[in-house]
């Protein structure tokens, strides 16, 4: 690991006034990084893929409202520095959005939900080999303009949906796609004030900018996710398929939750991982749901929709098929759950 | 060539007995505050940066390189070697601990990042001459291991998996424990110790002991 100034920040403006100015971003270049849980920041400075010259240690700031869950009948508040695991065994949250604790619990160890913040899983990189190996000179998201190894490499893990010429990096969290699928704000905190936007708009596809991951301004930092619960949303799970049973990354999930009365279908939420390059909201696949009787065939339709867009290379074209299923039966199950 | 740097190389025995002996200082009697000291300002990239851990009951004052993780303050500068580094970078458990009573992993936490918590390891789970732990008791009747070298960290997970209530049965101990690998595959083995530790481990939580 490189050597960076150090500092403890123990108020948000204190932390993002300390941020250093320059050149930032995701990249190698990035001059600063907020420390919180380090459970992917620390990892990724160890295999001198990220470089930070100064890192801003904000885990002080878990006495305040950052390191706070609060739930009232218009909003459920999760702060940044919530863990992962917290987030995961509190009954408020199993019972009034339970996609939401799946997709915390069914990610990582136990020892990695204890450390991890809300906010940093939301940020975390993506587990693309060649990304990580900095003895691969190509990586467009770790040295722009340098060429994607990934692209003609070994590539089962890839994506499907949402990539570019440029980059095939799959988002490797769960917890995002549960935000998206319940139309979570995110709560940001910059040198320029605060601002909200949705979850959905954080993060941003490849296309040419592979290193350029999300739509925060340099140094702005997480503070919050707001969630509008509503009653239908008890009826919403998190279903996670992978190459072993605990503690492994997604080859396809699905964030799911529908408003359903009579058999029929109110309203549809559907948040795809494992097989995009950004925690994926399958619109298309909720249109064909909406409003019609739920049945075995409108969720195969919605699976086809939902990966129409699908581009596969040579080791990742099960991950159609894979996919597909999963969003199937994630459907099934949520439309028979109890809510 | 080879024989040249063999004899600047020290052996790994000389090596360790350097470390534990300059782990044997005088415990900081100073009051724990048990809080991180303010911000500091920032400093040159390799001035040493101060931390101050409560480690298995004791006081210790370190001088740190800002790079230094929780795991190599614990075995490199206080002698402390029961946790162990597997793959030091996350994923196999080895060096499981306990922060502030819950489990972490010592290779993925910065030391500096850990100022004024309360730190346990496995050496702080009985004395010399003292009964062991009932996990580490557990985990000895039955047969938990073989090569023993994830076990620290094994017992340190089980510790904290019993502490937050995810031993409730088989399936649930599977699964909060699938952070901590096992090369030799002791599992069933491994789960049967935490079955029998339960109790006596939850017991000794309500006591205010590890």
């Amino acid at each position: 690991m490189r050597p960076f100034i150090y500092t403890r920040a123990n108020s948000p403006s204190f932390a993002v006034q300390t941020f250093p100015s320059g050149s930032a971003g995701p990249d190698v270049e990035s001059p600063g990084q907020y420390l919180a849980g380090g459970t992917n920041l620390i990892d990724l400075m160890k295999i001198d893929v990220l470089r930070p010259q100064h890192v801003i240690d904000i885990n002080a700031l878990a006495s305040s409202p950052l390191g706070i869950i609060s739930t009232n009948a218009q909003e459920l508040r999760l702060g940044a520095l919530v863990h992962m695991a917290d987030a995961a065994d509190h009954p408020e949250i199993n019972r009034a959005v339970p996609v939401i604790a799946q997709s915390l619990r069914l990610a990582a160890s136990q020892q990695l939900r204890n450390m991890a913040s809300l906010g940093g899983n939301v940020l975390q990189r993506t587990r693309c080999p060649y990304y990580r190996d900095v003895s691969y000179s190509q990586c467009n998201k770790r040295r722009p303009g340098s060429g994607c190894a990934a692209l003609d490499g070994f590539n089962r893990m890839h994506a499907v949906l949402g990539t570019s010429d440029q980059c095939i990096a799959t988002y490797p969290g769960d917890f995002a796609q549960a935000l998206i699928a319940l139309d979570a704000q995110v709560e940001l905190q910059g040198a320029n004030g605060t601002r909200a936007i949705s979850v959905g708009a954080l993060h941003r596809r490849p296309g040419d900018r592979p290193d350029l991951e999300t739509t925060l301004a340099p140094g702005e930092m997480i503070t919050a996710f707001v969630i509008k619960p509503a009653p239908w949303m008890r009826r919403s799970l998190y279903l996670k398929i992978r190459d072993r049973g605990s503690y492994e990354f997604a080859l396809a999930s699905a964030a799911v939750a529908m408003d359903l009365e009579d058999g029929r279908v109110r309203e549809a939420r559907i948040a795809l991982g494992g097989v995009a390059t950004v925690p994926w909201r399958a619109q298309a696949a909720e249109a064909l749901l909406r409003d019609q009787l739920f049945s075995e065939a409108n969720a195969q339709a919605a699976a086809d929709a939902a990966f129409a867009g699908a581009r596969t290379r040579e080791h990742n074209a099960f991950k159609v098929e894979l996919g597909k299923r999963t969003l199937k039966r994630a459907l099934t199950e949520v439309a028979a759950m109890e809510a | 060539m080879s024989n040249n740097r063999a004899s600047f190389t020290p052996s790994r025995r000389k090596f360790l007995m350097t470390t534990a002996s300059s782990a044997a200082g005088p415990v900081i009697a100073r009051a724990f505050t048990g809080e991180a000291r303010a911000q500091s300002a920032p400093r040159n990239q390799r001035e040493p940066v101060g931390v101050r851990l409560e480690v298995n009951g004791h006081v210790q004052d370190l001088s740190l390189d800002v790079r230094t993780t929780l795991l190599d303050a614990l075995r490199e500068h206080l002698g402390l070697t029961g946790s162990k580094k597997g793959c030091d970078q996350g994923q196999c458990g080895a060096c499981t601990v306990l922060v502030d009573g819950r489990r972490v992993l010592g290779c993925l936490t910065l030391a500096a990042s850990v100022d004024g918590r309360s730190i346990t390891t496995i050496e702080g789970l009985t004395s010399p001459g003292q009964e062991l732990h009932p996990m580490q008791q557990a985990f000895v009747d039955q047969d938990a291991f073989q090569c023993g070298y994830c076990t620290s960290g094994q017992i340190m997970s089980a510790i904290g998996c019993v502490h937050e209530g995810h031993a409730e049965n088989d399936a649930d101990i599977r699964e909060y424990m699938s952070g901590n690998l096992c090369r030799c595959a002791a599992y069933p083995n491994i789960v049967a110790a935490i079955k029998q530790a339960k109790a006596a481990t939850q017991s000794r939580l309500a006591s205010k002991e590890t």
